[in-house]
């Protein structure tokens, strides 16, 4: 039945959006648009003609809301971390990284560590107990003991917050990206990405979310592989020749620049160690910890430990998961310092009036595919740049989408009455909504430097999701209470200090001096709702702590042992 | 209240879990995974915030070169930050696949009898 409704939600969608478009387009005085790029349009056509056949088998297998959320469980541990490493291999992590090396060279490997070191700690300390304790959100493991309303309307909202600020960096993202490789203006863009997610999510749910993200997975590592072998091809095989040539270009562009040769020598050699991106040890530790235990807290990573069969694959998941994604840092390094070689030298890829890169700083991995590959390879590695925020985007939305269904709807509105078709009703209508608010802020922030919104997402999972989780797994004392307010206190901190840092307080807001003075509130906030939650569970003498304490002991059997787990449903 | 699924009714479940909660062996298994896991947790936050704080107090360290080329000895310690997380995570897989699982099925074959 559902497949029916397509094209007239999609023309509803689309002309909802027109007006906005047009404010969109007014709105945009820079434009700095590219020549239309027909192989990069067409392979991704096909790639969305691929994928949308994958969403009209999944609509025919979406029956229940546990399909709809978590593909039924029938995920395998090999296709989940494909999904997950899908999921964190975001179009951020392959331009942004890249293009922090080709700039700054080193301090790219500091990001690409602190994203994959909450892995283990993921693996170690929660996935298995997610598997073992929930079902369809980390809400089902958050509030398991406790007193469902109060923690299932934490979780929500925090869910909310945290899915929201990441979507609006993946759509600024997207629709920059796709006006400078497309030639396609940005908020034709942003409606693209919006309109094929919403198809992805609303009738395919999580088995085409999967697949979509398992399928864009293998491009992204396929392309990331083909263009680090390439690259080191030029250098014999050679990591060190690379770095040689790397640095002696960095010294010529020093020297061009009007350095004396001994200052040319030391800016190029700069690139082979630690530079300015980490300035005092507070931001270091801090930034460092928001990267690691933000891993542990984003809800659409959560989510995926639910659609496998059991905590075995749940483990193994996290394997193939930390394996692909450390492999694909690896390729990452090497893609920014070829593109520092290939790329910074070749004056066809650089602005001649502004200086720096053609099409902005973002764009160094995809000018070294022109570069390696020419104009084939360059549509080829456009179109998954694109694919890959489309499935990243898609991901997001369905965690947001159950958030609300499952957390607000089904637990706090209806206490656990309604049944499986009102569920999924609301989680349609909400990924239709979640959709207009990603396309309409996605269009708001286009002219706003959004990287800091990543970094925000981190602190706000780390601050808030990651105790909240942490301690109601692991510790017995914990309260419904101390759950609640501990975690907001998180939450709200972490907004807060953000706001008052150097990324808003001094390049959005224009004052002179931050507030706080540390990039990232992680080293506070964290700790803090840590603290609280310890505080106020020890001083709760309600009736109500009584019985969150009491449920301590069946929790950790059901966490340890998966006895009374939730199955995954037949196919 | 959790999610049911497994065909008990609340109490019945309830006293399954209380007997698996008392047998030696669900303790010992308890004590030895928590015992292994946070160890691996340790191993990799001392790993992880080292190489940070070593960035953040000896960045010329990090800066030099090794072996008489242009390499750095940051390279390799952090590529190397990487290979401890996947390594740890195979570690974590490996132990809990040959020594966690057989003892949690030992538990849950004997309550179904």
């Amino acid at each position: 039945m559902t497949r029916f409704m397509t094209p007239r939600v999609g023309l509803f969608l689309f002309v909802l959006i027109l007006p906005t478009m047009a404010l969109a387009d007014a709105l945009t005085g820079q434009a700095e648009q590219q020549a239309t790029n027909w192989p990069a349009i067409l392979m991704f056509g096909a790639f969305v003609v691929a994928t949308l056949g994958i969403t009209r088998w999944a609509a025919g297998r979406t029956k229940n809301v546990s399909d709809f959320y978590t593909a039924g469980g029938g995920i395998t541990g090999f296709q989940n971390g494909l999904a997950i490493a899908g999921d964190y291999m975001s179009a951020a992590s392959f331009l942004g990284i890249s293009a922090q090396i080709f700039s700054d060279g080193y301090d790219g490997l500091i990001y690409s560590t602190g994203f994959l070191v909450g892995w283990p700690i993921i693996l170690f300390l929660l996935a298995e107990r997610l598997r073992n304790l929930g079902r369809f959100t980390f809400a089902d493991v958050a509030s398991f003991r406790f007193a469902q309303t109060p923690v299932r309307i934490f979780a929500a909202f925090s869910t909310l917050a945290v899915v929201i600020f990441y979507l609006i960096a993946q759509m600024v993202g997207a629709g920059q990206l796709i006006k400078l490789l497309f030639g396609l203006p940005y908020g034709y863009a942003v409606v693209i990405v919006g309109v094929l997610m919403t198809c992805y999510v609303l009738f395919g749910g999580m088995i085409a979310t999967t697949w979509v993200q398992i399928i864009k997975a293998v491009l992204l590592l396929g392309c990331a592989t083909f263009m680090a072998l390439a690259v080191l091809w030029n250098f014999g095989f050679s990591p060190d020749a690379l770095f040689a040539r790397a640095v002696q270009v960095k010294t010529d562009l020093a020297a061009a620049a009007g350095a004396a040769p001994a200052e040319a020598a030391e800016r190029g050699r700069s690139i082979m160690g630690p530079g300015n991106f980490i300035k005092d040890p507070i931001s270091a530790i801090s930034f460092g910890m928001a990267l690691m235990f933000g891993t542990a807290g984003l809800p659409h990573i959560l989510m995926r430990f639910f659609t496998v069969p059991d905590a075995k694959a749940a483990r193994k998941s996290v394997l193939w998961a930390t394996g692909w994604i450390g492999y694909f840092y690896l390729l990452t390094f090497i893609i920014g310092f070829g593109a520092i070689v290939l790329v910074g030298t070749n004056p066809a890829f650089l602005d001649p009036v502004a200086g720096g890169l053609r099409g902005g700083g973002n764009m160094a991995a995809i000018h070294l595919a022109d570069a390696i590959g020419g104009n084939l390879f360059l549509g080829f590695v456009c179109a998954v740049a694109f694919a890959t925020i489309l499935a990243v985007v898609a991901g997001l939305t369905l965690a947001g989408a159950s958030a609300v269904s499952h957390d607000l709807y089904a637990s706090v509105v209806r206490k656990g009455q309604a049944t499986s078709e009102e569920e999924l009703r609301v989680s349609r209508r909400t990924v239709f909504v979640l959709a207009i608010i990603a396309i309409f802020l996605g269009i708001i922030f286009e002219q706003q430097n959004v990287a800091f919104m990543v970094s925000l997402a981190f602190a706000l999972a780390a601050s808030g999701n990651f105790p909240v989780l942490l301690l109601s797994v692991l510790w017995p004392g914990c309260t419904t209470r101390g759950i609640v307010i501990g975690g907001t206190v998180g939450v709200v901190l972490a907004l807060i200090l953000t706001i008052l840092s150097p990324a808003i307080w001094v390049s959005v807001f224009g004052n002179a001096e931050p507030i706080f003075p540390f990039s990232s509130p992680t080293i506070f906030s964290m700790p803090l709702a840590f603290f609280t939650i310890w505080l106020v569970s020890t001083l709760d003498r309600s009736g109500r702590a009584a019985v969150d304490r009491g449920g301590y002991l069946e929790q950790r059997v059901r966490s340890e042992t998966g006895i009374g787990a939730a199955q995954a449903s037949a196919h | 209240m959790g999610i049911n699924q497994s065909g008990f009714d609340a109490g019945e479940q309830s006293e399954r879990l209380a007997r698996v909660a008392a047998d030696p062996r669900y303790q010992a298994l308890v004590a030895r995974r928590s015992r292994f896991t946070w160890m691996l947790t340790g191993v990799m936050l001392a790993v992880f915030f080292g190489y940070i704080l070593l960035i953040a107090f000896n960045k010329a360290l990090l800066a030099q070169p090794i072996g008489g080329g242009t390499t750095s000895l940051g390279i390799p310690i952090g590529l190397g930050v990487i290979l401890v997380g996947i390594a740890l995570t195979g570690v974590y897989v490996r132990r809990a696949n040959s020594d966690f699982d057989p003892m949690v099925r030992s538990i849950r074959e004997d309550l179904e009898k």
